[in-house]
């Protein structure tokens, strides 16, 4: 391997890795906060790609079915609770976060379609299109089972994969897709020829995680899930409702995977059941930073990339079981230094 | 009972005559649900019993299948060697993993399961000698003394030969010695160490078992479709595994067989129906199945057993064990030899010193009260000395050994048995085989006697002796009850006779007469006293006061972790000090 291959790799690790980092974040932040295992992270990704590649390609797309009809299924469980409590009064609200949100953003969405708007334009509506449905999902599926065990969580989390994925196949189709690149310029910097792409997704990557800092740092909203994080309990009894923090960290989920998808969409073609594997290797960075710290998880997912990277040059048919056979060392490892639990899972 | 025989008996007559009357679509369908229930079998007691999350379970039957068909195709091996070599193989990978990812929490486990066997999935799709992503074909089937089973109806019989014999050999596990332990690791595994278990090598041997019933469903794949591609032993195999176990109801063995037919049946039927719907093929059978699921489990986390049960007669009462020879008893020590003796014991939890420099001994033959207010570390105390936690500094004596290194189990067997401050009981589980897990020590049967019922004679006696402590403290009438459902002053109760169960030289038992009635509460002191006058001797923590000094025959006074006072119960009633530590002093 010469020197510019090795760089060239690192780029291209470092590119991904920055992409797996942005995930394994947003997979830490529902894990801590609802103890859901995210599975379906990874199908932001693929829904926000593929809705990129759909509109470049000037068609309306099925994004728009999955939000409306999954706002109308939230709508539906909300207004049967409404109803049984008797409290008409939330009528409003649930009709506007569940209803008219996704109605507007799928309207917007057909008329922008067929005009071929500038890629920036695309972008913005893509994040509107799949961000809403992170509280969609998570009032559909978890919030009825907000104290289930994490076992039972997970279970649900690959059911719920099951249903986006299968989704995902019947809006999307079976075709591949890879959107047009943001842009094709390149700079040599001695040896090391960088794209803009690459600088683009690692840049866009440093400052969704600024921005998520800022927001843990800095806001009321932030501070209420890092106190739900620690202290589900305590954080409810001084006023942080369970439900808010759930929505509140899928929405921030769901904005993070499809920042992602639009980042990852012009670098892999993307299929209706790519999401799992994306979405598996956030979580081998994630454990591979100990599940707990960001920065740390960052950094795992950012090894993942590189990894990734290296193996596809030296053994490219072996490089996803690389990847995933690097989690039993680490396992192993954590087996050891971990020690025996004394609190045991509650009975349900 | 009997009719309950009958269900089962309906059940196998149904399974033999099935590819007699059914067409060969039928028969097909059913060697299908076989070869999953065995896979869903193995995680109905990993995952509904053990509480262990396994999404991999496909990667055991890959292995198996590619070990038997590769043998067979390159070497010409025949499947009975292939099957040696697909379990001898299986066995090593799953004892392997598990030993790596047992002793974490159980989402670790699981997403490790997903991993590796997405990564195995890829080595099968890569590797030239299994053919890549074509597979394998011309795999031999089985011959029988030169009998070969290559028609469906032929690999219906060997496929659910195998399922039915592993269905009563789970069933016969979890109504056994070991099986009362393994259903005791989901929430109680302290309490099963505490009276010998060895969790962590029982976990292993489910997970053991898991892998095999999967290596099993392999080989007998590999030569039913004459055929293995990778396709089979994807991430989605095992997430429908998985579904199976859950869906049928994760606890019971029956379970594997109603969620396999369920979801094979469900399959087969939405892979004709679907594709004609959306004009195009694809699997999307997978949205039923994930929308299924997800509403299930918002309503039970029980399957649909209890709802298939119900359509059972409800079996008669059942009946106290018979009387069988009682088990050896050990020797109890002289009255009046050092017992216990605890030397400057601390422990801290953070900046919270729990224990601090706490001295007691305690002679045998005698009830030693240890009292003191909330927080005082009264039951810290209990769980240094029988090895839940480990002592900061300090020694701890029992029959003069030191203990204070020794684990939880090794403790137990020293002859020293527990109750719990907050009942440890497995819930669901009749009240019976919760005190029977108080014999564990005093038995030794194994997994594989139990499956082949050869563990009954010494069965009998465990259960016998179970019967025996339950009458002793006035429950025998609540023999087969759940334990949950006890009033939790009687699940107390029920926690003493467990503790009996185990013949112990000392029994420690936290705050037993909570919940009491003063009837009850008289019946308790009087058994307590005919324990110590047998020889056994006591430590109690209790609040009642009453209860307390009329039973002991010396007390110690904890407060904020250390000794206050030591001395006959008419001393400590007197003593100043405790009456400032109970009652606040005056400013």
């Amino acid at each position: 391997m010469t020197a510019d291959i090795a760089l060239w790799l690192v780029q291209d690790g470092v590119t991904n890795g920055a992409i797996y980092a942005l995930l394994a974040l947003a997979l830490l932040l529902v894990f801590a906060v609802t103890r859901v295992i995210f599975v379906p992270q990874g199908e932001f990704i693929t829904y926000a790609a593929l809705t990129l590649g759909l509109l470049q390609s000037g068609q309306v797309p099925g994004m728009v079915y999955v939000l409306v009809g999954g706002g109308l299924l939230a709508a539906a469980f909300d207004i049967a609770v409404a109803v049984r409590e008797n409290a008409p009064g939330r009528l409003p609200r649930i009709l506007l976060v569940y209803v008219a949100v996704p109605v507007a953003m799928a309207a917007i969405a057909w008329w922008a379609a067929p005009r071929g708007l500038d890629m920036w334009a695309q972008v913005l509506i893509v994040i509107g299109l799949v961000a809403p449905l992170g509280p969609i999902l998570y009032r559909v599926a978890y919030q009825p089972l907000a104290n289930a065990s994490v076992l039972v969580l997970f279970v649900v989390s690959m059911a719920v994969h099951y249903a986006l994925s299968g989704l995902g196949l019947v809006f999307f189709g079976s075709e591949g897709l890879r959107s047009a690149a943001f842009s094709d310029a390149r700079v040599r910097l001695g040896v090391l020829d960088i794209t803009a792409q690459s600088v683009l997704v690692v840049s866009a990557s440093v400052a969704g995680m600024i921005a998520l800092w800022l927001f843990f740092e800095r806001t009321l909203y932030g501070k209420a899930l890092r106190a739900t994080a620690i202290n589900r309990v305590g954080a409810r009894l001084v006023g942080v409702p369970t439900e808010l923090s759930g929505m509140l960290s899928f929405l921030l989920a769901a904005f993070i995977g499809a920042l992602s998808g639009v980042l990852i969409a012009p670098i892999t073609t993307i299929y209706y059941d790519t999401g799992l594997m994306i979405g598996l290797k956030g979580f081998v960075g994630a454990i591979l930073g100990g599940m707990a710290s960001y920065p740390l998880a960052a950094a795992g997912a950012v090894a993942v990339g590189l990894l990734e990277s290296f193996s596809s040059f030296w053994a490219s048919a072996l490089k996803e079981s690389i990847v995933f056979t690097l989690i039993i060392p680490v396992l192993l490892w954590r087996s050891l230094t971990s020690r025996h639990p004394v609190i045991e899972d509650e009975e349900e | 009972m009997m009719r309950r025989h009958g269900a089962l008996a309906l059940f196998l007559v149904f399974v033999a005559a099935a590819p007699l009357l059914l067409p060969a679509f039928y028969v097909t369908l059913f060697n299908y649900i076989g070869l999953a229930a065995l896979v869903a079998l193995g995680l109905v007691l990993l995952t509904g019993v053990a509480g262990i999350v396994s999404f991999g379970q496909q990667a055991f039957v890959g292995l198996s299948a590619y070990t038997t068909a590769a043998l067979a195709v390159h070497a010409g091996a025949s499947p009975w060697v292939g099957l040696v070599a697909a379990l001898a193989l299986t066995a090593a990978a799953a004892l392997a993993l598990g030993s790596i990812t047992l002793r974490l929490s159980g989402h670790y486990l699981a997403i490790g399961t997903i991993a590796w066997s997405v990564a195995l999935y890829y080595v099968f799709g890569h590797l030239e000698v299994l053919g890549q992503y074509n597979g394998l074909d011309n795999v031999p089937a089985v011959s029988l003394a030169g009998w070969k089973l290559d028609t469906g109806s032929e690999s219906y019989y060997l496929i659910w030969l195998v399922a039915v014999a592993a269905l009563l050999a789970a069933r016969n596990l979890l109504d056994s010695r070991v099986g009362r332990a393994i259903r005791a690791l989901r929430f109680r595994s302290v309490m099963a160490e505490s009276f010998g278990v060895d969790t962590a090598a029982l976990k292993l041997l489910v997970f053991l078992y898991a892998g095999l019933l999967a290596g099993l469903s392999g080989w007998l794949y590999a030569h039913y479709l004459r055929f293995v591609s990778p396709h089979a032993f994807g991430v989605n195999a095992g997430i429908d595994y998985l579904f199976m176990a859950v869906i049928g109801g994760a606890s019971q063995v029956w379970g594997a067989v109603i969620g396999a037919s369920i979801l094979t049946v469900l399959r087969e039927w939405l892979k004709d129906l679907l594709p004609a719907v959306f004009q195009k093929s694809g699997n999307y059978e997978i949205v039923v199945f994930g929308v299924l699921m997800t509403l299930l489990l918002h309503r039970t986390r029980d399957g649909l057993v209890p709802a298939f049960a119900r359509l059972l007669p409800a079996g008669a009462p059942r009946a106290r064990p018979p009387e069988a020879p009682a088990l050896p008893r050990r020797a109890q020590p002289a009255r009046g030899t050092p017992l216990l003796e605890l030397r400057g014991v601390h422990k801290r939890f953070g900046g919270l010193i729990a224990v601090n420099d706490m001295s007691l001994a305690m002679r045998s033959g005698e009830i030693l009260g240890l009292i003191g207010p909330n927080g005082a570390g009264k039951s810290t105390v209990f769980n240094l000395v029988t090895g839940v936690l480990r002592t900061d500094a300090g020694e701890i004596r029992f029959l003069d050994e030191r203990i204070e290194r020794s684990t939880q189990r090794d403790i137990a067997r020293r002859g020293v048995a527990r109750t719990f401050q907050h009942v440890n009981l497995v819930s669901n589980m009749p009240v019976i085989d919760n005190v029977a897990i108080g014999t564990h020590l005093r038995g030794g049967k194994g997994s594989v006697a139990a499956m082949l019922r050869t563990d009954r004679d010494e069965e009998r006696r465990l259960l016998a002796e179970a019967a025996r402590q339950l009458e002793r403290v006035g429950l025998g009438e609540h023999l087969h009850e759940p334990a949950g459902s006890l009033p939790l002053g009687q699940q107390r109760i029920v926690e003493i006779a467990r503790a009996l169960c185990a013949d112990p030289v000392l029994l420690l038992v936290d705050e037993p007469a909570a919940g009491l009635r003063y009837g009850e509460k008289q019946a308790l002191a009087a058994l307590l006293r005919k324990l110590r006058d047998e020889g056994m001797s006591i430590l109690l923590v209790e609040h009642d006061m009453e209860f307390v000094m009329g039973l002991v025959d010396r007390l110690v006074v904890m407060d904020f972790g250390q000794k206050l006072a030591e001395g006959l119960p008419a001393e400590i009633q007197a003593d100043p000090v405790v009456l400032e530590a109970y009652l606040g002093g005056i400013e």
